[in-house]
């Protein structure tokens, strides 16, 4: 499959107005599709992408040149099987691939925003989405698949649009940011805002890059998505390109090497403020706090049908949340499934390619084609 | 696995009606009432790895414990609610049952009959905890912590002002009792037992 360059241009007569109470006119939104949308329209399916994500979701990355980051299952055959669905995915809004976000032209002053961009949130990213797949002549989705903050939208998407999707699979994902997931994404700020090269906010100005500090924000934030077992089974106490301990503070071990490439190669790939803009959309999402009575009132009556699925090693969005979901669906009657998948490979366990996780997203997609006719 | 009272199961169910298989395993009773009839079906079972094969099959189910999360349920949210061979595995057996007839129009309760001769004969003569097709387990391996007669079951229903609608009796074969003896005396002749329940 072919990834080319692909972008939809909305709010051109009426603006997105945003949760901040701002107005976004004339922005543009990139995405991908993937398979093809049947006479009937209705084997769309929208894939959303978490917080590093692209929309390069199957296929070959352009950037990177690697495999796209759901390619194990996105494309014939697979889970989310291309010869039967629709697969779009759309870079989020206040992304850095081509989706207008900080580091795009204000097309008012024909300045980069940088941190004149509004700060948006998850539901804002939705709305947009939901521009996209208007101009795209879809009615109702198939389905709405989210992993971590893609999972945010998935969920959003049922709140706020539940008569335009039939299904949504929200992922290793949870309701609202917890103090300790603001913590995180906290520090991981700090670091890009205090790196010298970040330049209040106008690096690309100034033609600098601030590496260092959205490299140290990227380690930290690599951590929590593997787990405690994950790191030992794939480091323990490995020695990087040596037989003994230096005495010094250069790389030592492989788990510090690798963290360092994880590090390195996000920079070449990801905008320092862009990760500042959707972390803060990150840490806004409160689903309960959108309505008076919670999750039970948000989804009452819902017509979605929902899969949620949880790792038991994902301590970044545990099952526990996964859980009070599931329970406030439950108790408004509607239609849900909820897997914990046993893994020991923490919240990215979701990019992974667990043959229990395929399989169940698999089943319930088939389950839910079959149910509307085909 | 085809457990003895899934066909009597299917007869009692009307088409396009709402319903939950509480402890429904890997989903051989869904996916039974799902081939015959046209039912929009839920379960709700204890062990996560039955729930990922229920899934896997397209079947709509959450992990959950009967005796903890019935409550979650709102009032009259499904016709039909089923609770089979699983009663006796439950901790309190009252409250499960009082849950039952509260989410559902109908609640569909199948038990084995701890009443029933064979089994008296077996405790009688053997004197140790009797073993059976439908009772396979040690008195120190069973899950089935609260096992009853038919009789009980029907004073605990009395008790707590739940109609028995209809009744089903079934012999250690899994036949339906017809003989009009028999069924008089179900409590001594059948080995498992089948009430569809209304509050």
């Amino acid at each position: 499959m072919k990834n080319s360059k692909k972008f939809a241009y909305l709010g051109t007569n009426t603006p997105l107005k945003l949760d901040s109470g701002k107005y976004l006119k004339n922005f543009k939104i990139a995405f991908q599709t993937y398979g093809k949308l049947n006479k009937k329209k209705n084997n769309a399916i929208l894939i959303c992408h978490a917080l590093s994500g692209d929309q390069y979701a199957s296929g070959k990355n352009p950037i990177t040149k690697k495999p796209g980051w759901w390619a194990k299952a996105i494309g014939p055959n697979l889970p989310i099987d291309t010869n039967k669905f629709f697969v779009i995915c759309s870079n989020i809004l206040g992304g850095c691939l081509g989706s207008t976000g900080p580091k795009e032209l204000n097309p008012k002053t024909k300045k980069i925003y940088n941190m004149s961009f509004p700060v948006i949130t998850i539901r804002d990213m939705v709305n947009a989405q939901k521009m996209l797949i208007d101009s795209l002549g879809i009615k109702k989705l198939l389905s709405v698949i989210g992993g971590s903050a893609g999972g945010f939208q998935a969920l959003q998407w049922a709140a706020t649009y539940p008569g335009n999707i039939v299904s949504a699979i929200p992922i290793a994902t949870s309701f609202r940011h917890s103090a300790q997931n603001i913590a995180f994404h906290e520090v991981g700020r700090q670091a890009i805002m205090s790196d010298p090269n970040w330049c209040n906010g106008n690096y690309i100005n100034k033609k600098k890059i601030p590496q260092k500090g959205l490299s140290v924000a990227r380690m930290l934030a690599h951590i929590t998505y593997l787990s405690e077992e994950a790191f030992q089974r794939k480091f323990g106490r490995n020695l990087q390109n040596k037989l003994s301990l230096a005495y010094g503070f250069k790389t030592d071990f492989q788990v510090e090497s690798y963290l360092k490439h994880q590090g390195q190669t996000f920079v070449d790939r990801f905008d320092a403020n862009s990760y500042l803009y959707i972390t803060r959309a990150m840490d806004y999402f409160d689903l309960p706090a959108q309505k008076k009575g919670g999750l039970k009132n948000i989804y009452k009556k819902t017509p979605v049908k929902f899969c949620v699925i949880s790792f038991t090693s994902d301590w970044v969005y545990p099952t526990k949340y996964s859980k009070e979901i599931v329970d406030a669906l439950n108790a408004v009657g509607a239609n849900v499934s909820f897997v914990e998948i046993k893994t020991d490979k923490g919240h990215d366990a979701f990019l992974l390619d667990e043959k229990e996780f395929n399989d169940t997203v698999k089943g319930f997609l088939k389950a839910t084609a079959n149910k509307i006719g085909f | 696995m085809n457990r003895l009272d899934f066909e009597i199961i299917k007869n009692v169910i009307k088409d396009n009606s709402r319903i939950l298989d509480v402890g429904c395993e890997n989903g051989d009773l869904l996916k039974f009432l799902d081939k015959g009839k046209k039912i929009d079906g839920r379960g709700l079972e204890i062990s996560q790895k039955n729930v990922n094969i229920c899934v896997k099959r397209g079947l709509s189910v959450v992990q959950g414990d009967a005796d903890k999360d019935l409550i979650s349920f709102p009032s009259k949210s499904f016709d039909f609610v089923i609770l089979s061979q699983t009663l006796q595995a439950t901790r309190s057996p009252e409250k499960v049952l009082k849950q039952l007839v509260r989410i559902s129009k109908y609640a569909i309760v199948s038990f084995p009959n701890f009443g029933s001769w064979t089994i008296r004969l077996k405790l009688l003569i053997n004197g140790v905890m009797p073993q059976s097709s439908s009772l396979p387990h040690y008195w120190y391996t069973t899950p089935n912590i609260h096992l009853c007669t038919i009789k009980d079951f029907k004073k605990l229903c009395k008790k707590n002002s739940i109609k028995i609608e209809k009744n089903f009796y079934l012999n250690r074969f899994g036949k339906k009792i017809n003989n009009p003896i028999k069924k008089n005396f179900s409590n001594f002749f059948s080995a498992s037992g089948l009430f569809v329940l209304k509050k």
